[in-house]
């Protein structure tokens, strides 16, 4: 429901939490990890976004129908990337043409 | 008048269309997350174009990505979620009523989101200095002046949407500071707040993902 009242130490928490995510993502950035590099990166933002969403924006507690309005926009967002890069990224396996 | 239409006018903040405070909240939560999806297709288009040339060409963009400051691009970073925990904190002072705390939340976020605001001015303007706005006066190394020019063009567009939808949701922070004050809000009617909050953690979130994909990966390949 979104008359919840979340109790603030949760709010002092995620806020915690993402700003050691934060250091986390510039700490990595600078190691060589070769393509784990992106993936460390990509993998922290997600995390963060997820705990903000959650949280901050109390999907966790609202209703279904918003549960479903926020996933159908990742799962949207999923579809555009997967096609797309699908095309893009097996362009130079053409062995004929 | 039937009595449950009476029985509404003595909610104030409640439309004469919902049954009750709740029903109306749930509705304005759910009518302003239908919009965010909308917002997601609006970047999500950038950050596939984004993508895309960046596999296009990986070596342009670790030398673009390069020239753009670290420092402030994490300073900012951290500008923007204390904003969050304002404004969160700001929701839950409007549910227990508490209303200065609400003005005092809200002129806080609205400050922060100046501060990210002023700092992404300052690393604008080095651009210019630096000659890394592309167009005529553009000047990057040989092998990737064209390429570059690509990257600083989704680095510009992105990152000035992106303040753009700050400077809007600094508009917005300065209508429901203006609402608090002169009392529309109440321990009841806090869904403004809600739904304004929900805008300004979704900015938020854009740049969550803006921060690692323009300053950070291929920060380690030099």
């Amino acid at each position: 429901m979104s008359a919840h009242v979340v109790p603030t130490r949760v709010y002092y928490t995620i806020f915690a939490i993402l700003m050691v995510c934060t250091g986390l993502t510039v700490w990595i950035a600078f190691l060589d990890l070769g393509p784990l590099n992106t993936i460390a990166a990509l993998g922290i933002a997600v995390f963060k976004a997820t705990l903000v969403v959650l949280f901050f924006m109390h999907v966790k507690y609202s209703t279904r129908l918003t549960w479903a309005v926020v996933l159908g926009s990742v799962f949207w967002f999923g579809i555009l990337i997967a096609l797309t890069m699908s095309d893009y990224l097996t362009r130079a396996w053409r062995t004929f043409g | 008048m039937l009595p449950e239409a009476a029985h509404h006018h003595a909610v104030p903040g409640l439309a004469h269309h919902f049954d009750s405070l709740e029903q109306q909240t749930e509705a304005t939560t759910l009518g302003m997350w239908v919009f965010l999806v909308t917002e997601v297709l609006f970047f999500g288009g950038l950050f596939l174009v984004y993508t895309v040339y960046r596999n296009w060409y990986p070596g342009a963009f670790v030398a673009a990505s390069h020239e753009l400051d670290v420092t402030l691009g994490t300073i900012n970073t951290a500008v923007l979620i204390t904003s969050s925990l304002t404004m969160a904190l700001a929701v839950h002072a409007a549910q227990l009523g508490r209303r200065k705390a609400l003005m005092l939340l809200l002129g806080a976020t609205m400050i922060l989101g100046g501060i990210f605001l002023g700092i992404k001015s300052v690393e604008y303007y080095h651009k210019f200095v630096e000659h890394h706005v592309p167009g005529p006066a553009f000047q990057f190394e040989k092998e990737y002046f064209r390429h570059a020019q690509i990257f600083f063009s989704l680095y510009f567009l992105m990152t000035g949407l992106h303040a753009l939808h700050m400077i809007i949701g600094f508009g917005i922070m300065l209508w429901m500071l203006i609402w608090a004050w002169n009392g529309t809000i109440t321990k009841e009617y806090f869904s403004p707040i809600e739904i304004s909050g929900l805008y300004w953690h979704f900015v938020d979130i854009v740049w969550i993902f803006l921060f690692p994909l323009l300053y950070l990966i291929g920060r380690h390949a030099h």
